[in-house]
């Protein structure tokens, strides 16, 4: 929310403060103000000037030369605009001073632009007549400024005023942030009282008694609230023998200030009103509302009704609707109707100002795709007691300006008003909660400002309508808090029994799996949660690939974002083929993310969320390195189990020849293998990629941080060598197992330390050879306990149809 | 005979000094202390030395062989102090050359950062925890005292999946799955992803992290979080920080806050980080909401608490002048490589 420091000035007479005071003392009792905007800033140097006279320049059809007073001085100005009379007054910048921006409303350079005295086409010009552009403003909020031209004062003005004190510029603009809680804080008064509480300041609310004539507003007009859930008061005034004008020039610079552009008298006083009270109000021509009666009830599913902006909308069993007794004249709280507008022949007219329910505006809203200055407050809930005070300021107003006739009386229909919110005083309460040792007195001294009221005979407070947000005992702590000032609440720590922290089990593994990543040269890489439906298909994933079932978000950014992930290949993937584009060598990435497996869909209960520790890598290193670095994660967690590695071809975006398991204890904790070219190419990534996925709820009960010293072997170790040619097709892991089963308790070590295939050994077949150590932690081995041992693993070799060499 | 052993001395002496390798020191032992050395020999004339003084000549004899012995030792040590030095000599390197390192990965620049929030609340005796990100409706307002038609559902941009679920848009959710253990009392920071859907910019991203905090106890104050949170930013952004409390909003706090901190780079005096205000906003908190306890059958008057919320990226991307959001997904070896 905008506003002119000068409009709450209005109401806090005594408050004299700079800007940055007021951004400051604001922003810490509670009104954050986001930013200020001074209006005269490059503004310097300008007066009133009053043109003398005007002659054609000699060498220049376009230009005139002005004699043009500025009260100290009589000065030439050469100017090329058309609209200059003698006799006018205009603003003059001086030799020196400097105006905002050019007049053809291009961009503002940040220091403004300097005006000097020189020559234009050889004759001498002492400053610069101004056009409203080039005071950093336009023709929207100074509607009487000329199309192009000079801005001309009208009034009471003599040469050597101040020019911009008589543009109403001499202010400054706050934006306010305010908190939904604070609905009533969305309005110059609510900032006012805020404002006057803040600086210890009376408040001075705005005339707004109008009793009117002596007729009876009743007799104008009745009306009926049918659908009182959804309005709980509406007030209507007539206002009659309106006449059309501008309004004055203080109602359009406040407006202005506000970012709204004046119109009319009728129009800028429901605007004023409506910054000033928070309360939106509507104005309907008297003589288009059939039967004299407003009906407020729903529209009717299929109702499509034209808005004054001339757009057929369509409505809804929801939307609220301002009736006559024949037809729809307004979308209640939203926009009016085309139907029942106000125009420049409008004789009487109603004001409406009412209360409608702010959820179901704010919903309507967003249904019929209609967001509106006034649905936007009307969205955040409103005091009921306010309508009535706003209408009737609108009527001071309108009296105040000339612009009509007010017609006696109101006509309220109005629910029973909220009861008011009364709350013992219980200042203990309020310093325990605050830790503080702040006075009953000066408690109830904040409350005074607040406008609470403490009722000493039953210790009570009373809490003012507009307060919606104050409704316990926590509530009034934090006026207590705001008043005394968050900066004075002294700084402790809590004193409780202390308390043992630390990372939860999970945590803790994830940890150390992250650390061993990175000692295997892989840096943490951080992957979005969700992503496109179509990466299945760039995965290759089958069509009934379970995988497939992911969770859909309802309201996503875009398609690419539209689903929860089931598997982290493509966050990796999608990062690899970043930094193969940018041409960066050896990138070898983790990712430590959940993915979202849904047990049924729709979803009926949270889906299963899985930690998923996710390497990739291309560049240096193979399918081997990328083994050897789970080994090491799976050290770093206590897994010191061999783990097995089962081939296959079940995951398809992977090489169908270079994919495997990881079984540990006979449960699949994860892949790894080199990803299947053609999704690397969907990838654009042109060289081999290799990927490993370890799902970590599978792994965790297989974790531990246990550790036992089993001693240092005291006996010598016996090694032996065995070199066979086997089957291409046994696998080593085979080899390996066999020569572990059956070399038993004494085989302390297999090593393979040679493995070949081609010339010299026979086709289909390959030469491996393994180091093998045995030891017996109590003795020294004899020859013939090493002998046997290796007898029986020859035996298991030679039944896999392994030839032995010697 | 005392002349003789004194002449083979200095001979002895005299080739010790001249020899420069370890084979001719071997000779000299050789020559002297030898089985058919001087020395030797002179002791096997001992036979002519009457019988009183051939226990004076024996001694005299050992004195010379003990004597030349030191001697052939110090020549030796002085001719291997000498080669080993002339050996260094040639071994000198040009330390300038560029260093051989390990290549170990990097952490996520999130992750630092959090580990410092972690750090710094365990040791003030919290409990890390975390709680489900894809999350019910219930714990992600409704118990957080954000009934259905509240506008801060509006404000918060969620992702809804169906029926009641959705992504959770912050950790908060966390306070109240802690709560609803039954244990008191509680210390806990709860770190999490969350989702809201902002365009993704140099400033925004979908998806992010917070850190959610929670103290439920029977006797904490406004003040002790003023200062469990002045410690985290002392202890975060340096010493000589300040923190400065502003009155906010929060459905589920009350008292609410924001708390800035001065401005680490500028220490206050304004620059470009702080956009000129010497301050930077880090979090919201506040005293956890009656209504919010008593939802979950904790009994306010009994207890109370305070709970704050911390962005995690805000504060990487502060701590490490990293100057576009976007960086921190799109996971740039480059990029990672500096942290």
């Amino acid at each position: 929310m905008n506003s002119a420091l000068s409009w709450i000035k209005a109401y806090v007479p005594g408050l004299e403060c700079g800007d940055q005071e007021y951004f400051d003392r604001m922003t810490l009792s509670g009104t954050k103000v986001e930013g200020f905007k001074r209006l005269d800033k490059n503004l310097e140097k300008i007066v009133v000037g009053k043109v003398l006279s005007i002659e054609k320049h000699p060498d220049a059809d376009k230009l005139i030369v002005c004699q043009v007073d500025v009260g100290s001085e009589q000065l030439q100005i050469v100017t090329g605009a058309p609209n200059v009379t003698v006799g006018a007054l205009v603003p003059v910048v001086l030799d020196g001073g400097k105006v905002v921006g050019g007049h053809d409303g291009g961009p503002l350079p940040e220091d403004g632009i300097e005006i000097k005295a020189g020559k234009l086409r050889g004759v001498e010009s002492f400053g610069m007549m101004c056009s409203i552009e080039e005071l950093g403003s336009d023709k929207n909020f100074y509607p009487d400024a000329p199309e192009n031209g000079i801005y001309i004062f009208k009034g009471d003005l003599k040469p050597g005023d101040d020019a911009i004190e008589a543009l109403g510029l001499h202010d400054t603009v706050f934006e306010y942030e305010i908190t939904s809680n604070r609905v009533d804080c969305y309005s110059i008064l609510g900032i006012a009282r805020e404002a006057a509480a803040t600086f210890g300041l009376p408040f001075a609310a705005p005339e707004n008694d109008c009793a009117g004539n002596d007729e009876k507003a009743s007799d104008y007009i009745s009306v009926e609230v049918k659908d009182t859930d959804l309005c709980t008061r509406y007030c209507a005034r007539v206002v009659k023998d309106i006449k059309i004008g501008p309004s004055p020039e203080w109602m359009q610079r406040r407006l202005a200030a506000s970012g709204i552009r004046p119109i009319n008298n009728l129009v800028d006083i429901t605007n004023y009103v409506m910054e000033e009270y928070g309360q939106p109000m509507h104005a309907f021509d008297l003589d288009t509302i059939a039967g004299r009666k407003i009906i407020v009830q729903r529209a009717k599913d299929g109702d499509v009704f034209r808005t004054l902006d001339g757009q057929d909308r369509n409505m809804d069993g929801e939307v609220l609707m301002i009736c006559d007794s024949e037809k729809q004249i307004g979308i209640a709280g939203i926009m009016g109707g085309e139907n029942s507008m106000i125009t420049d022949s409008v004789n009487t007219v109603v004001f409406e100002s009412a209360c409608f329910n702010g959820p179901n505006i704010r919903k309507s809203a967003k249904r019929i795709g209609l967001r509106t200055d006034a649905s936007g407050k009307f969205e955040k809930g409103l005091d009921p007691a306010n309508a009535l005070e706003a209408i009737n300021r609108a009527c001071h107003l309108i009296e105040e300006l000339g612009c009509g006739t007010v017609v006696g009386g109101v006509v309220d229909v109005c629910e029973p008003l909220k009861e008011e919110v009364v709350l013992p005083f219980m200042p203990e309460k309020y310093n325990t909660l605050l830790g503080t040792d702040v006075s009953k007195e000066d408690m109830l001294k904040y409350f005074e400002k607040l406008e609470i009221r403490y009722d000493s005979a039953d210790n009570s407070l009373h809490i003012p309508s507009f307060r919606q947000d104050l409704l316990g005992q926590a509530d009034i702590a934090e006026e207590v808090a705001r008043f005394y000032g968050y900066d004075n609440i002294p700084v402790t720590l809590p004193s409780g029994e202390g308390m043992e922290g630390g990372l939860s089990y999970h945590m803790r593994v994830e940890e150390k799996l992250r650390i061993a990543a990175e000692y295997c040269g892989f840096s943490q890489g951080m992957f979005y949660s969700f992503e496109s439906p179509r990466v299945f298909d760039k995965l290759m994933l089958d069509a009934d690939d379970p995988l497939r079932s992911a969770i859909t978000i309802s309201n996503p950014l875009g398609e690419d974002f539209s689903i929860m992930r089931t598997l982290s290949l493509n966050g990796m993937l999608t990062s690899l083929s970043v930094n193969f584009n940018r041409r960066n060598k050896n990138v070898k990435l983790y990712e430590m993310g959940n993915v979202y497996i849904p047990e049924k869909l729709p979803l009926e209960k949270l889906p299963d969320e899985r930690m998923t520790l996710t390497l990739g890598f291309y560049g240096e290193g193979d399918f081997y390195s990328l083994k050897g670095a789970i080994e090491t994660m799976f050290e770093a967690v206590g897994m010191w189990e061999r783990a097995e590695y089962v081939p296959g071809d079940s995951y398809k975006f992977l090489h169908p020849g270079r994919q495997a398991k990881v079984i540990y204890k006979d449960q699949c904790v994860g892949y790894l293998g080199e990803v299947h070219p053609l999704v690397a190419a969907n990838y654009s990534i042109k060289t081999r990629v290799y990927v490993a996925v370890l799902d970590i709820p599978a792994m965790l009960p297989f974790t531990g941080f246990e550790r036992r010293y089993a001693g240092i072997a005291k006996y010598p170790a016996v090694t032996r060598d065995i070199s066979m040619v086997a089957p291409a097709d046994v696998l080593a892991g085979d080899i390996e197992k066999m020569i572990r089963q059956r070399g038993g308790k004494i085989l302390e070590s297999v090593k393979l330390f040679d493995i070949y295939e081609g010339d010299q050994i026979k086709e289909g077949f390959k030469s491996i050879a393994y180091a093998l150590a045995f030891r017996d932690i109590s003795k020294t081995l004899s020859d013939d306990e090493v002998n046997s041992a290796m007898k029986k693993i020859l035996n298991g070799l030679e039944s896999m149809g392994i030839e032995l060499r010697s | 005979m005392k002349e003789k052993l004194e002449q083979i001395r200095q001979e002895a002496l005299k080739r010790i000094r001249e020899s420069n390798s370890p084979d001719k020191l071997n000779e000299i032992r050789v020559a002297y202390l030898g089985k058919k050395g001087e020395l030797t020999a002179v002791l096997k004339s001992m036979k002519e030395v009457s019988e009183a003084e051939r226990p004076k000549f024996g001694q005299m004899v050992n004195e010379t062989r003990a004597a030349i012995e030191e001697l052939l030792k110090q020549a030796g040590t002085a001719l291997e102090t000498a080669a080993m030095n002339e050996r260094l000599k040639h071994e000198v390197i040009d330390v300038t050359l560029p260093a051989k390192r390990p290549v170990p990965g990097h952490k996520h620049p999130n992750t630092i950062a959090l580990e410092e929030v972690e750090r710094i609340f365990i040791g003030l005796g919290y409990e890390v925890v975390s709680g489900p990100e894809i999350e019910e409706d219930y714990y992600n307002f409704e118990a957080l005292n954000i009934p259905a038609d509240h506008p801060a559902k509006d404000e918060q941009d969620t992702f809804y999946i169906s029926g009641d679920f959705l992504l959770r848009t912050q950790t908060s959710s966390v306070q109240i799955r802690e709560m609803q253990k039954g244990k008191l009392p509680i210390r806990m920071i709860a770190p999490g992803r969350v989702f809201r859907s902002d365009e993704v910019d140099a400033t925004h991203s979908p998806c992010f992290h917070q850190i959610e905090g929670l103290v439920v106890d029977k006797k904490v104050t406004f003040a002790d979080l003023k200062g469990t949170l002045d410690v985290f930013a002392k202890e975060l952004f340096g010493e000589n920080t300040k923190t400065k409390f502003r009155p906010h909003h929060f459905p589920f706090t009350e008292p609410s806050a924001e708390m800035d901190v001065s401005c680490f780079k500028c220490g206050g005096s304004g620059c470009r980080f702080c956009k000129g205000s010497g301050w930077i906003e880090i979090l919201g908190c506040g005293m956890v909401h009656p209504r919010v306890l008593t939802m979950r059958g904790i009994d306010p008057e009994e207890y109370v608490g305070f709970a704050f919320g911390v962005g995690l990226e805000r504060i990487a991307l502060l701590k490490y002048e990293i100057d576009d959001m976007r960086l921190m997904y799109e996971n740039d070896q480059r990029f990672l490589d500096q942290f």
